[in-house]
């Protein structure tokens, strides 16, 4: 349904914009009709502004997004809005997503306005109210509010709400868990996975990899721009490949087991030298190797086993492996 | 013992009243100890942090005692108290790596700080490159502007500030939220290290992330609502919760390994109470799933079994 | 009454805000001053009527000029004069500066930088040097032609101000949230962002109100203001010209400029104190 093939975006900073940021390097991915892809990736691995060109808010600088076939960068006006229709976004900070002078319920009728001016009241105001109640909230507790009077999660809730007030297909959901409480998050989280069971698709973008594991079929894991690997969640999580991603596993603070002390502990700051080519990642790689060709070229997706795809070099055999089975 | 509190309750004067935001805190920390504080926004965990070394100019304090090593701390008098800080209690504040002067290279910063403190820059040098080179920090650091290094390293830059006079308190106020996961490792484990070398005695770490706590703390204490709730070893607290809310707290956090599809975890029905005028008795008691008429009177801060200590009254009375 | 006023909160400071009290009432005092001042007096301006420089009598309340005019009617008229300055003037400026702020700060990009030139290309223009040029051309000039000039070129400040509010504002969430309803961006500018804006833009007129009167009494004072009507700056030029400082004439040219003083003075005050009153973290508790 939704599919990026080798999307990218550079920016241009420094003084005259001399320099080229690349923000996002040719990254692809897809994802199909009531599936939970999870974009998993610390700060600066790019997977915000995936998000955000993904619903038009920044333009691409190369490669294509195209949704149900359709390239969406091509769309302008009214094709744009159709767009709108279908595929929405929620985002992190519940407070800065509504206007703090209006009511909460302004962000209903902004979608009236836009996308259906002719509803009579009493029909639209069922409407809004079905809505309400299929995300979990009370309609007389919420409706009428300013934004202050709500918590965090009922804010986020009503965004979702907003969402489906429309024939959204793809939800775009960008660290919308993070500034909440300990007991809301979970609250959202199921309301995400009961509403893909109605067919809804998400792209989930955190950097929080036990949300990742609990709502997601399929996880991608980002680092500076890159996928490095990618594929059933249950493979990724339980059998890394990636350096990255195995050093992630072993980093993230879980409730089951303590920090592994044998784990080889990788430099925060590089020890191998910065590249101009080359993997991205070799700067922090215990495993990166002159030999494997590491410092020439960033290395390809090679699917490993069926669903499981990396980015290194330290792989070549198995595909070559799966290939000979294949 | 390194920390005792008594009683501690401290108000912040709003427009409309008095916001109880901590109510009654009685507690102590034994010396060597690391201390998780964690507990939902609202309830009191910043509040209690930060009164230990009085920094918020808006608190109000009404009653209770603190003593350090013996010595009652006066944290009802921002003058006096500043004898205390950043000697015996330091505290890293939440956005202390967003607080350095940007115009100001960081030799030249610390410089500045400790000339406020009364200490000598120069005689403390060599112990400040001790102390960058156990938390893997290069001198070089001295030399640049906060701008130019990681999240990681301010962050790593700002603990062996706070730490420099080796504080027998150390309050870090989320530390760790804002930072990478490998960043947010080294952070954790540098503050188990610092403790380890006895340039701190005891910590309390305020998050809302148990899980770096399971990780690096001795004991979690939960608060909810501006009371304690729960404190005990994080083991316990982890896999053998007394306390209502601790147990339903700890259930709803998603684990690595743990599906919705196979195990619909479930969160806590309702909001807290709002600290205005929040209610009489057990706060927890209308989210509450076993509370009885007994809960319309405070539930006190019991030790229920050795170290293990507990204010329900459903509790108490299965336990006494 | 409490209770009602804890709820707005807004007016409950405004009400206990010592500098917003003082400014606005010596504000309205001279604004009263200016609708009701006509009806005191019933001699025209520009007559000849008395006796030449007496001193402020029952009679002649400020006294009169060296040709016999009554000083006091000048100075009602002159009132009316500076305040329809500094609305017309101040005003334009103020459109002008929101127009050019919004989409400079909205757009961003190449837009933003042309925009940005053009502030800054008026802003260094030499205001007075174009004035001299203009009034060599126009023999006649009223108090609109003033204000026009004066609105035209007092925007820039304020442009760039706007600009940079609306640039944080811009990338706040509900900005985004907007586009993604498909809202256009002109829309988005004016039921969006300008709404957060609106005690910040009033502030702005304010400024430029006050700002419009005193460059209005500025250029009056050194004789580039209108031809065909009298204001504050003119007299007292026409009390330095006459000679009113060395003679001791101090009724001629004191009230005016007591009354400008006043006026931008308060203005100014009443700013500051508006801004404690919408910022929250500038009040004193």
């Amino acid at each position: 349904m939704l599919k990026l093939e080798n999307l990218s975006k550079i920016y241009h900073v420094g003084t005259f914009g001399g320099t080229e940021l690349l923000a996002v390097n040719e990254v692809s991915f897809q994802v199909g009709e009531g599936e939970v892809v999870s974009l998993i990736g610390e700060s600066g691995s790019g997977k915000s502004t995936i998000g955000k060109m993904i619903l038009r808010l920044i333009s691409k600088s190369a490669g294509s997004i195209t949704f149900n076939g359709v390239d969406v960068s091509s769309l302008h006006g009214s094709q744009l809005k159709e767009y709108y229709r279908k595929v929405q976004g929620v985002f992190q900070d519940p407070f800065s997503s509504y206007n703090p002078i209006f009511k909460a319920d302004r962000v209903f009728k902004l979608i009236r306005d836009e996308f259906f001016p002719g509803t009579n009241d009493v029909e639209w105001i069922a409407k809004v109210r079905d809505s309400v109640e299929d995300v979990g909230l009370n309609p007389d507790h919420v409706l009428q509010k300013y934004p202050h009077q709500l918590s965090g999660g009922q804010l986020q809730r009503l965004l979702i709400a907003r969402a489906l007030l429309l024939d959204v297909e793809l939800l775009v959901a960008d660290e919308i868990i993070s500034m909440l409480d300990a007991s809301t998050r979970i609250d959202v989280l199921n309301l995400l996975a009961d509403l893909t069971s109605q067919g809804l698709s998400i792209l989930f973008i955190t950097h929080d990899l036990s949300l990742g594991y609990y709502i997601s079929q399929k996880a991608v894991i980002l680092y500076r721009g890159c996928v490095a690997e990618m594929g059933a969640t249950e493979k990724i999580y339980n059998r890394p490949l990636h350096p990255y991603t195995k050093m992630l596993m072993a980093s993230v603070p879980r409730l089951d087991r303590k920090w592994d002390e044998k784990v080889v502990e990788i430099a925060l700051e590089g020890k191998n030298a910065e590249l101009e080519d080359g993997c991205v990642f070799y700067h922090r790689c215990p495993a990166a190797d002159a030999a494997m060709g590491c410092a020439e070229r960033m290395p390809p997706l090679i699917e490993t086993e069926p669903n499981h795809f990396v980015a290194c070099f330290c792989y070549q055999e198995e595909q070559a492996a799966v290939k000979d089975i294949s | 013992m390194s920390l005792q509190v008594e009683n501690l309750r401290v108000y912040y004067q709003t427009l409309h009243g008095d916001v109880k935001a901590l109510d009654g805190a009685t507690f102590a920390l034994a010396d060597g100890e690391i201390m998780g504080l964690a507990g939902e926004s609202g309830c009191g965990k910043t509040t209690l942090g930060y009164s230990l070394i009085r920094l918020n100019a808006r608190m109000r304090y009404v009653e209770g005692h603190v003593r350090l090593d013996g010595s009652e701390l006066p944290i009802w008098d921002s003058e006096k108290m500043n004898d205390f800080r950043f000697k015996e209690v330091s505290i890293v504040p939440q956005y202390a790596m967003s607080a350095m002067n940007p115009t100001r290279k960081i030799g030249k910063m610390i410089s500045e700080l400790l000339s406020s403190r009364k200490v000598s820059y120069k005689t403390t040098r060599p112990e400040l490159k001790r102390r960058l080179d156990l938390v893997g920090l290069s001198h070089d650091v001295l030399d640049m502007y906060p701008i130019e290094l990681s999240g990681g390293m301010k962050q790593r830059m700002v603990m062996v500030l706070s730490t420099l006079l080796d504080p027998s308190l150390l309050i870090a106020d989320e530390i760790t939220s804002a930072l990478d996961v490998s960043s947010q490792k080294a952070v954790a484990e540098m503050l188990v290290e610092f403790r380890n070398r006895e340039i701190v005695k005891s910590m309390i770490v305020i998050t809302h992330d148990i899980s770096i706590l399971y990780q690096i703390a001795d004991t979690i204490m939960i608060m909810y609502a501006g009371q304690l709730a729960e404190k005990a070893p994080t083991d316990t607290i982890i896999h053998n919760a007394w306390h209502p809310y601790t147990k339903l707290l700890i259930s709803s956090l998603p684990k690595v390994g743990v599906k919705y599809s196979e195990n619909k975890l479930e969160g806590i029905p309702g909001k807290p109470p709002m600290l205005l005028n929040p209610p009489k008795g057990c706060r927890f008691r209308d989210r509450c799933e076993v509370a009885f008429e007994k809960c319309l009177e405070e539930p006190p801060f019991l030790e229920l079994e050795k170290d293990h200590y507990v204010a329900c009254w459903r509790v108490s009375d299965q336990y006494a | 009454m409490i209770t009602f006023l804890k709820k707005n909160e807004i007016l409950y400071f405004a009400i206990r805000n010592n500098k917003l009290k003082i400014g606005l009432s010596v504000l309205i005092f001279f604004i009263l001053l200016t609708l009701v001042g006509p009806l005191l007096t019933d001699y025209s301006p520009m007559e000849y009527i008395g006796p030449p420089s007496a001193p402020p009598s029952s009679e002649y309340w400020f006294g009169t000029t060296t040709f016999g005019q009554d000083v006091f009617s000048q100075f009602i008229h002159g009132l009316k004069a500076s305040f329809l300055v500094g609305i017309i003037g101040g005003g334009i400026g103020t459109l002008l500066g929101v127009l050019v702020g919004f989409v400079a700060g909205y757009r961003g990009g190449m837009i933003d930088e042309i925009l940005n030139m053009v502030t800054n290309i008026v802003l260094v223009i030499p205001t007075l040097a174009v004035l001299l040029i203009i009034v060599a051309y126009l023999e006649v000039r009223g108090i609109f032609a003033e204000s026009v000039f004066i609105g035209l070129t007092s925007w820039p400040w304020a442009a760039r101000a706007i600009r940079a509010q609306t640039f944080s504002l811009r990338s706040r969430d509900f900005v985004d949230l907007a586009r993604l309803t498909g809202m256009k961006p002109l829309k988005i500018i004016f039921s969006e962002i300008a709404p957060n804006m609106m005690s910040y833009l009033l502030l702005v007129f304010i400024l430029q109100f006050g700002g419009a009167i005193l460059v209005a009494a500025t250029l009056d004072f050194i004789g580039l203001g209108p031809t065909n009507a009298m204001s504050l700056g003119l007299m007292m030029n026409n009390a330095v010209l006459w000679g009113a400082l060395l003679l001791g004439f101090w009724w001629w040219f004191i009230p005016p400029g007591i009354a400008i003083t006043a006026i931008v003075g308060s203005l100014y005050i009443t700013n500051v104190g508006l801004d404690e009153v919408f910022n929250p973290k500038l009040r004193e508790m």
